[in-house]
């Protein structure tokens, strides 16, 4: 995924940032479109694995659900069997079921779950917000923490490097239950700044925000510290100072933008991670959102309703990524490389 | 050292007249000195710099690396660096004290009294900016004019440097614009508010030669508008064109310094003069280039007849590229060669003329598209990797980058060893004794066995490579810029000990290099490249001066001409 | 021109060298002496037996008696952690093993096995990595149910993916590097320039990964174990104690406080190993 400097000839019309249009479909538009493509590519794995996961239980999967329902473990008869079996299509051969399975899923059809006996789709409808409003709003504060904290600190000595690496190890480290309750018990219990039961208005937003986005900065701060530092050692830097500018305008015009890429790139895998942090979280201030659904479906062995979620959380990391490589090329118009 | 201080005496009443006279330096330096603060101490980088520049002057400093050369630079404008002391007697621009200038008083005086060029432009000016911001930017920190009149300003500076399009290339960034526009573009952005005083850290350095040509020529021109330069280079023939005063540094000292002229005709020191011997050009060569190589080329056997016997040939070869969005380009075009045995063919030509894949097919490491290779008479580059190996050992390399060729588990020992065929070396004694026979030949004590390559100097290491590359006694040897990364002095015992082991072991060398000197000195035959295609071929004698190709032309008219003693008499 | 060999200092005595460790390293290496100690032999560290109740005595804060506070039942929390050491530290070593054996292998493959063995393994470790580690483990605990086991093989096979891509990553770059040329150039076969040095090189950085990944697991389990995923209460498992001392957060934030911190405490432990690890092999330490 290489795309090497750009010839002279490309230079002559304009580039990609020029006015003439690039020629033969190269450029941006084609590296998007693949981009799509094996985005797809990769949510198709994930629905076939997801499916074969879901197939390989062990038991009569008519007699689980019926379990699953009822809360018991008892023998069914036939007759109770046959119209959970006529509704999830369970006699049909394993491809024909596998099929529907995919016809569904391109018509945002994710099935019925076991449990509450509804649309899959509808459940996560219900609680896909709060979780979504919560991931993003720790995505922007761990972007607003981490560029400070290393603006701040990054370049500036072998001191404040090993304070502040130091900070980004230990805060890439936490694990999102304990930072939770910490938060929890110091600003909401103790202080009494925030609610302890937080619903979902923006003052209780703040503190699982936060939760989540501590470690994020930490884990992006490392990879946008080492690359601060090396920028702050760049000729062009060199060149920026003795052109008379000063230290401010060096890290904020100059140093920032390439010191950031790295982290861009991480950004998309990390609202991957981050939306499974959220489940902890939520967990942690009894927060309503997929987590709880989550979590529910996993110990009752919901497979429609946790499979959806994955699913639905794979999709997100795709379109995650998408973003990034466009913000990248935003921010590096030399569209090297990207994943 | 009392040669230096008579000279700064003198120098100091110079100025006192100079003073008198209501000609006064722009730039006054004295006894400067840097050091750094280490976890070992206090560490000297710099001792007792003194120098003038003086109006439409150009100051050359002249060293190696670690000679204190750019550190004596950046001090001059007070980017000396985290943990630096620095203690002058005198520091003054423009008759003006700037020793104790705090941080932003400084930023008022780059880019605005003082301008600072440096290497690379595509690693010197930022690549994700249009180089027209980074222009305007020197501008707008001075507070030059509106945005309006600044864009205006740059284009005028872009066309006063000689880009053509100016409007074009301030909009496009520095990996869009060719090697000598993007440097043309660095120059504007360090002369934007017309300082009287230009430093130019290595301004040509990784520059092809064509390219360095055109930067001497717009320093030179500043230089004739009355700007006063510091020219700060390991290249002496790039100093000679420009310089009319030069220091030689050496381990943070000045070893000499003098009238350029008279400096470069007749050195007082050992080590300037070693600096000018090691200089390879066409004239030098059978000559020997370093004090050390002088004593082995002596003792070596006389230079051999080139054998008739074509050792590696190559007909028609042809390489495609295809990059990732789909272009392809053609990196070696229908190229053929015949190197004799005892030869050194070489291969020179600028950044992208396609020598370096030339030689990698040469070696087999990359496959041609069409064309054939044929060694010692046998077939090479039509046999798969497994058949190759048995002939392997007929030819070796050596690349630029010695370190990144040894896996950095091993020490030497273990490098060297595992060259040698158990088949021709079966017992370990056998083996311990053919590598320090290699270390013999190439010159390195044996205590260098126990190392690793990392912390030997970058010219033991090329000597390493070039032990290993000796290892299996081969015929030939493909040598792809192997002396360009060392230090001029480290080049010239490099050199050397190639020639000797070449007429040692009747060696053929295919020496792939981009600079025109180090082939004029090496070579028996040479092929002129560009664009992937042989553009000419011939003699040294033939290529130098009665080159018959238009880029060949250019190409030798861009070197910059090294005699000292003419230039003595042209400024007489 | 001739090697300049620096002198060798003379060489310091054992206890020197230990002092003039880097402080971060000396801490590790005590945390981690006094984390086997209790793996290994807990008695010695415990004031009193795992399951002893005091039901006169529940929910106390930390005390001079209770140095980490009591449980609803009224069980010394302190004697809970160390015991507990033993099968945090288990899942944790056994979670890295799984994590890393799959990656070695699934890396390896896809970086060294033919065209299509290399796409197909490239692609699902695409696809893998797609699911955030915890979700992977999610899904892999609903399909088996929640056991010790499952807890190991959920956060090894969760975290695999990301060491996989890493693997090949290093071999890719490792088969590509100049040495590696050079060893062509001298007429090395394929088996012996893999043998001799691209796996050495490529695998050498996973002992320092392996250090860093068993503190990751550890992390991953308990997080399971927070979310009622993994190991059961009473049992004195770190995570298990975590998601006993849930329901208490309000009144008695000690029973999760501080098995949390004893977990970040290792995790920092090994991260720090792993780091000095990193950089000792990066360096080629003679």
């Amino acid at each position: 995924m290489t795309r090497t400097s750009f010839s002279e000839t490309d230079a002559e019309t304009g580039g990609l940032l020029g006015s003439a249009p690039p020629r033969r479909g190269r450029g941006a538009p084609r590296l998007v479109v693949g981009k799509v493509v094996s985005a797809a590519l990769v949510l198709f794995g994930a629905a076939t694995a997801a499916f074969f996961a879901q197939a390989s239980l062990p038991g009569d999967r008519a007699t689980v659900i019926l379990n699953i329902r009822a809360g018991q473990a008892v023998a069914r008869t036939p007759e109770e069997l046959a119209p959970i079996n006529a509704e999830y299509h369970l006699h049909d051969p394993l491809i024909v079921q596998y099929f529907g399975y995919l016809r569904g899923l391109v018509v945002g059809d994710l099935g019925n779950s076991y449990q509450q006996h509804r649309p899959v789709i509808a459940i996560i409808a219900d609680q896909l917000g709060a979780t979504i409003v919560l991931t993003l709003t720790a995505l922007v504060f761990a972007w607003i923490i981490m560029v400070v904290w290393v603006t701040l600190t990054a370049g500036k000595g072998p001191a404040s490097r090993a304070i502040g690496g130091f900070f980004d190890t230990v805060a890439a480290g936490l694990p999102h239950y304990w930072l939770g309750i910490i938060l929890l018990l110091v600003f909401a219990l103790s202080l009494g700044w925030f609610p302890v039961i937080g619903g979902t208005g923006p003052v209780g937003l703040v503190l699982p925000a936060l939760t989540l986005a501590i470690p994020l900065a930490g884990f992006l701060g490392q990879a946008t510290r080492t690359e601060f530092e090396r920028a702050l050692d760049s000729p062009f830097v060199l060149t920026a100072r003795m052109r008379g500018m000063g230290e401010t305008g060096i890290r904020l015009r100059h140093v920032l933008r390439h010191a950031v890429l790295p982290a861009v790139t991480l950004s998309g895998w990390a609202l991957g991670a981050t939306i499974s942090g959220a489940v902890v979280v939520e967990a942690v201030f009894a927060r309503p959102g997929i987590g709880q659904v989550l979590v529910t479906a996993v110990s009752s062995q919901d497979m429609p309703v946790v499979i959806g979620i994955v699913m639905l959380i794979a999709a997100f990391y795709v379109l995650a990524n998408l973003l990034v490589d466009i913000a990248y090329a935003i921010i590096d118009p030399r569209l090297r490389r990207t994943s | 050292m009392s040669a230096i201080t008579t000279d700064a005496a003198a120098s100091d009443l110079a100025a006192e007249i100079d003073n008198l006279a209501g000609f006064r330096p722009r730039l006054r330096v004295r006894d400067l000195s840097v050091a750094f603060q280490t976890t070992g101490g206090l560490r000297p980088i710099v001792q007792d710099v003194s120098f003038d520049l003086y109006p439409g002057q150009c100051v050359a400093i002249v060293g190696e690396s670690g000679s204190g050369k750019s550190v004596t630079a950046r001090t001059v404008v007070g980017l000396t660096g985290r943990g630096a002391r620095v203690s002058a007697g005198e520091l003054s621009l423009h008759g003006r004290d700037v020793s104790g200038l705090s941080d932003r008083q400084w930023q008022g005086i780059r880019g605005k009294e003082v301008g600072f060029i440096l290497q690379d432009a595509l690693v010197s000016l930022d690549p994700l900016r249009p180089v027209g911001a980074e222009i305007a930017e020197s501008l707008r920190l001075h507070g030059w004019g509106d945005a309006a009149a600044r864009s205006t300003k740059v284009i005028e500076l872009l066309t006063s440097v000689g880009v053509p399009k100016p409007e074009l290339r301030a909009r496009q960034r520095p990996d869009q614009l060719s090697g000598g526009l993007r440097q043309r573009a660095l120059i504007a952005s360090a002369l934007a508010l017309a300082p009287d005083v230009v430093i130019a850290d290595e301004p040509t350095t990784a520059l092809d030669v064509t390219v360095q040509a055109q930067v001497l020529e717009l320093l030179e021109e500043s230089k004739r508008r009355g700007a006063s330069i510091i020219l700060i280079s390991h290249d002496l023939s790039v100093v000679a064109q420009l310089a009319d005063h030069i220091l030689v540094m050496k381990d943070g000292r000045v070893v000499e310094q003098g009238a350029a002229a008279d400096l470069l005709a007749a050195p007082r020191e050992a080590y300037t003069r070693a600096l000018i011997a090691a200089v390879p050009s066409e004239d030098t060569r059978g000559g020997s280039l370093s004090p050390a190589g002088a004593a082995l080329l002596e003792a070596a056997p006389p230079a051999r007849e080139v054998h008739d016997e074509v050792v590696l040939s190559a007909r028609d070869v042809v390489k495609h590229f295809r990059s990732s969005d789909g272009s392809v380009t053609t990196a070696v075009d229908s190229v053929s060669f015949d190197l004799h045995r005892g030869e050194t063919l070489g291969i020179v030509g600028e950044s992208g003329s396609g020598k370096s894949t030339t030689g990698r097919i040469a070696l087999a490491l990359e496959q041609a598209d069409a064309g054939t290779v044929t060694l010692l008479g046998q077939p090479w580059s039509s046999l798969p990797e497994p058949r190759r190996r048995a002939l392997r050992s007929r030819i070796s390399v050596v690349s630029q980058d010695p370190l990144s060729s040894f896996d950095p588990r091993w020490n030497v020992e273990r490098i060297l060893v595992d060259a040698l065929q158990r088949g021709v070396f079966p017992s370990a004694s056998a083996r311990a004794e053919r590598i320090r026979e290699l270390l013999d030949q190439v010159g390195l004590p044996h205590a260098v066995l126990r190392r690793f390559p990392l912390r030997l100097s970058g010219g033991q290491r090329q000597r390493i490579a070039i032990a290993r590359a000796l290892a299996e006694a081969p015929d030939i040897i493909v040598l792809d810029e192997a002396v360009s990364a060392l230090d001029v002095t480290i080049q010239a015992q490099i050199l050397d000990l190639l020639v000797v082991l070449q007429r040692q072991h009747g060696l053929s060398y295919l020496f792939i290099s981009h600079d025109l000197g180090v082939i004029a000195h090496l070579s028996h035959r040479v092929l002129v490249m560009k664009d992937g295609v042989v553009v000419e071929s011939g003699t040294p004698d033939d290529i130098f001066h009665r080159p018959q190709e238009p880029y060949t032309r250019e190409l030798i008219a861009s070197i910059p001409v090294f005699d000292p003693r003419p230039a003595q008499e042209q400024n007489a | 021109m001739t090697a300049t060999i620096a002198p060798a200092a003379p060489r310091p005595t054992a206890s020197a060298r230990l002092l003039q460790l880097p402080w971060d390293l000396f801490a590790a290496l005590t945390a981690t002496a006094v984390f086997a100690l209790a793996a290994l032999w807990p008695a010695l560290l415990a004031t009193q037996g795992p399951f002893a109740m005091d039901l006169a005595n529940t929910l106390a804060p930390p005390s001079s008696a209770h140095w980490f506070g009591t449980d609803e039942s009224g069980r010394d929390l302190y004697s809970r952690v160390i015991y507990g050491t033993a099968a945090s530290l288990g899942v944790g070593i056994g979670a890295a093993v799984v994590s890393l054996t799959l990656a070695v292998i699934l890396g390896s493959l896809a970086a060294l096995g033919n065209r299509p063995t290399a796409a197909a393994v490239g692609w699902l470790l695409e696809v893998a990595f797609a699911f955030p580690a915890l979700l992977l483990s999610l899904l892999l605990i609903a399909v088996l149910g929640p056991s010790i086991l499952t807890l190991i093989l959920a956060v090894g096979i969760g975290t695999a993916p990301g060491y996989a891509r890493m693997v090949r990553g290093q071999i890719l770059s490792a088969r590509g590097a100049p040495y590696v040329e050079a060893a062509v150039a001298l007429g090395h076969s394929r088996g012996r320039i893999l043998r001799q040095h691209i796996l050495p090189n490529s695998l050498r950085p996973l002992v320092a990964v392996f250090a860093l990944s068993i503190g990751q697991s550890i992390v991953w389990a308990s997080s399971l174990s927070f979310l009622g995923l993994g190991i059961a209460p009473p049992a004195p498992e770190w995570g298990a104690l975590l998601d006993a001392g849930r329901g208490y957060i309000t009144v008695a934030g000690w029973l999760t406080v501080i098995p949390g911190l004893v977990i970040v405490l290792l995790a920092l432990t090994t991260t720090t190993l792993g780091r000095h690890l990193q950089s000792i092999l990066e360096k080629g330490e003679k």
